[in-house]
C-alpha cells in the first residue's frame, strides 16, 4: 500500500513538471513585459530596468525556471502586481472559503446524485426514473453562472431567507454551494445510474436475490459496493469540475475565494498571482486524484495494487 | 466495439446499412428527434438571424422603455440601456452556436488525429501523446480556459481556441483506447496481411470505426463548449459588451437584477434550452449508436 503511494506519488513528477513549465512559461508569453507592468504605467525607463533586475527577469530562461521552482518549493511566489502584497499571503488568506465551498458542494452533490441514480436505477424506466433523469439532464445543461443568479434572486432577493454575497456564517455557504453542486449532482446521478444498471444484471445479483435476501439488502449490500468502483473515479473527476466550477460562482456569489482571486488578476494582469493560482489549482486536482486512487484499494479489495 | 460504424462500406449493399440500422433505433427515441428538431431550428434561426431580428441588436435605443417588461412590440422586453431583448438573444445565438460547434470541431480533428497516432503506433508517440493529454487534464475544468485567455487576451476568437484546446484531449483519449481495441481485430490484421500501408490501414479501416463514439461524444461535447464559452464571456474574458453574447448579457444583467429580472431572465433561458437539446440529442445518439444498450 505505501509502496503503491510511493509510486504514484513518483508517477507525478513529470506531470508536475511539465505543469511547471507550462505555467512558468505564462509569464513569457503574455502580451506586454512584465517588467513595465510592474513598475506602473508611470515609470521611467530606469525603473522599469531596476525593477526587472528585482525580478531577476535580466537573467536567462533557465536560470529564470529554476528560481521560480525554487521560490515555488518553498512557497514564495513573488508579490502580487496589484497590491504589493506576497502572494503566498494573498492566496493564504483565500484558500479556506474555497476549500469549503468546493468540500460542502462535493458532499450534498455526490450524496444527492447517488440517491437518484439508484433510485432510477432500482426503478428503471418507471416514474422516479424518468423523474430523477429528466432532473438529471436539466442540470448538466443549466449553466452555474445562470443557476446562482436565479437562486440569489429566488431566495436572498424575493424570499429574503438567505443573505446575498459573502461567507461569513454557514447560512452563506448555503446558495453557492447549492450552485457549485447542481451540475455535478446531474452528472453524479446519470453516471450512478448506468454504472447500477449494469451490476443489477450480474449473476451475483441474481444468485443474492435468489438467496432469498431482501432487496434493500441486495441493493446496498451486493450492488452499492461494486458499483462505487466506477463512481469513485467519477468522483475524483468531478473534482476538477468543482475547483474549476468555483471560479465562476465566485464571481456571482461576490465570495471571497480564490476564483474569484484569479478572475481579478487577469483582469489586472497580475502574473505572479495568475502563475500561483494556475499552480495551485492544478496541483490539487491532481492530489485529489491520487487520493481517489488509493481509496480504489479500500473499496475494493479485488483490485491489487500494481 | 462498434462493429456497426466497422461494417461500412460500399460492399454493404444490403437493406440493412448503418446508416439505416441507425436511423431505425435513432426514430424510436422521440425526445431525442424532437432535440435534433429544436437544434436544427436554432441553426436556421441563427443563420436567418439579421433578416428577422425586429431590431438592431447593438444600435438601437428604445429610450421611453427602458427596463420595460415583454410587450407586444418587445417581446421579451427591453434591457437597462433600451435595447431589443429578443433581438439580442437572436442575434446571440449566432455567436454561441459557432463557438460551440467550431471549438469542438477543432478539438475532435486534432484529438481524433492524435488519438488514431497514439493507440496505432504505441510506443514513444504513444507516450508523448498522452502524457500531453495528462498534462491538460492537470488543469482542472475551466482554469486551463481561463489560463490560454489570459495569454492570449479577451476576445470571442480566443475563447473559440481556448476551449478547443479544452476538447482536445478527450477526443485525444477516447479514439486511443477505440483504436488499441479495433487493431487487433480479424479485419485490420488481414487488410495488413495483404499489404495494405499504415495509412490505408488507419483511415480506412480503423477510423470508421472510432466514427460512431466521436459523434456521440461530439454532440454532448458541443453543450459543454456552449457553457464554458458564455462563462468566459460571462467573467469579462470573451465578448465584450455591446456585443449579444448571451454570457456577455447575463454579466450586464447582474447589475439590475433588483430592478429588471427579465433582462437576465430570457438569457438564462436560452443558454439552458440550446444546451439542453444538444445534450438530450447526443443522448438518443448514444443510445441509437452504442451496441450494447439493445441487448438491456
Amino acid at each position: 500500500m505505501l509502496q503503491y503511494i510511493a509510486k504514484r506519488l513518483l508517477g507525478l513528477v513529470p506531470t508536475l513538471l511539465i505543469v511547471g513549465v507550462m505555467v512558468f512559461l505564462l509569464v513569457h508569453l503574455l502580451p506586454g513585459d512584465p517588467a513595465r507592468l510592474a513598475a506602473g504605467p508611470d515609470a521611467t525607463p530606469e525603473t522599469v530596468q531596476l525593477v526587472r533586475e528585482d525580478l531577476g527577469l535580466d537573467r536567462s530562461l533557465p536560470q529564470q525556471f529554476l528560481r521560480f521552482v525554487g521560490g515555488a518549493v518553498t512557497g514564495d511566489f513573488g508579490k502580487s502586481i496589484r497590491t504589493k502584497r506576497p502572494v503566498a499571503t494573498e492566496i493564504g488568506e483565500r484558500f479556506a472559503p474555497t476549500f469549503w465551498l468546493t468540500i460542502w458542494a462535493m458532499a450534498w452533490s455526490v450524496t444527492f446524485g447517488m440517491g437518484i441514480g439508484i433510485a432510477s436505477a432500482v426503478w428503471r424506466n418507471r416514474w422516479p426514473d424518468r423523474l430523477g433523469m429528466t432532473l438529471a439532464v436539466s442540470g448538466i445543461s443549466f449553466p452555474a453562472f445562470a443557476l446562482g443568479m436565479v437562486l440569489m434572486q429566488v431566495f436572498a432577493v424575493q424570499l429574503n431567507w438567505l443573505p446575498t454575497v459573502g461567507a461569513d456564517t454557514w447560512k452563506h455557504y448555503i446558495l453557492p454551494s447549492l450552485t457549485l453542486g447542481a451540475a455535478v449532482a446531474a452528472i453524479m446521478a446519470r453516471f450512478t445510474r448506468s454504472s447500477f444498471v449494469d451490476i443489477l444484471q450480474e449473476d451475483f445479483i441474481r444468485t443474492a436475490r435468489a438467496k432469498g435476501l431482501s432487496e434493500p439488502i441486495v441493493v446496498a449490500k451486493h450492488g452499492l459496493r461494486n458499483a462505487l468502483i466506477p463512481v469513485l473515479t467519477m468522483m475524483g473527476l468531478q473534482f476538477g469540475f468543482l475547483l474549476g466550477g468555483s471560479i465562476v460562482v465566485e464571481v456571482v456569489f461576490n465570495w471571497p475565494g480564490m476564483g474569484r482571486l484569479l478572475v481579478d488578476a487577469v483582469d489586472m494582469r497580475d502574473y505572479p498571482v495568475i502563475q500561483a493560482l494556475v499552480l495551485l489549482f492544478s496541483l490539487e486536482f491532481i492530489l485529489i486524484n491520487l487520493i481517489v486512487d488509493v481509496l480504489y484499494g479500500l473499496v475494493n479489495p479485488t483490485i491489487r495494487f500494481r | 466495439m462498434f462493429p456497426v460504424a466497422a461494417a461500412a462500406g460500399p460492399e454493404a449493399e444490403r437493406v440493412r446499412t448503418p446508416w439505416s440500422e441507425f436511423w431505425r433505433k435513432f426514430r424510436k427515441q422521440h425526445v431525442a428527434v424532437g432535440a435534433g428538431g429544436f437544434v436544427l431550428m436554432l441553426v436556421v434561426l441563427a443563420i436567418m438571424a439579421p433578416w428577422i431580428a425586429p431590431f438592431d441588436a447593438e444600435n438601437f435605443f428604445d429610450y421611453d422603455m427602458l427596463n420595460s417588461p415583454p410587450s407586444a412590440r418587445h417581446w421579451l422586453g427591453v434591457d437597462p440601456l433600451g435595447r431589443d431583448i429578443f433581438s439580442r438573444l437572436l442575434m446571440g445565438s449566432r455567436i454561441s452556436l459557432t463557438a460551440g460547434f467550431v471549438s469542438v470541431a477543432v478539438g475532435a480533428v486534432i484529438g481524433t488525429l492524435l488519438g488514431l497516432v497514439a493507440g496505432y503506433y504505441e510506443g514513444w508517440w504513444d507516450r508523448a501523446i498522452m502524457r500531453l493529454a495528462d498534462v491538460l487534464f492537470a488543469f482542472p475544468g475551466i482554469l486551463l480556459a481561463i489560463a490560454i485567455v489570459a495569454i492570449l487576451g479577451s476576445g470571442m476568437a480566443n475563447v473559440i481556441i481556448a476551449v478547443s484546446v479544452f476538447s482536445v484531449p478527450t477526443f485525444a483519449r477516447l479514439v486511443r483506447g477505440n483504436t488499441l481495441a479495433l487493431k487487433h481485430l480479424t479485419y485490420v490484421e488481414s487488410a495488413r496481411s495483404i499489404g495494405a500501408s499504415d495509412r490505408t490501414i488507419v483511415l480506412r479501416h480503423i477510423f470508421p470505426g472510432t466514427i460512431s463514439a466521436v459523434v456521440v461524444y461530439f454532440s454532448m461535447r458541443i453543450g459543454t463548449s456552449i457553457i464554458t464559452a458564455a462563462s468566459l464571456s460571462f467573467l469579462g474574458m470573451g465578448a465584450q459588451p455591446p456585443t449579444p453574447e448571451w454570457g456577455a448579457m447575463l454579466n450586464e444583467a447582474r447589475s439590475e437584477m433588483m430592478t429588471a429580472p427579465h433582462v437576465a431572465l430570457f438569457p438564462a433561458i436560452a443558454i439552458f434550452v440550446t444546451v439542453l437539446a444538444f445534450n438530450l440529442l447526443g443522448d438518443g445518439l448514444r443510445d441509437a449508436l452504442d451496441p450494447k444498450i439493445e441487448q438491456r
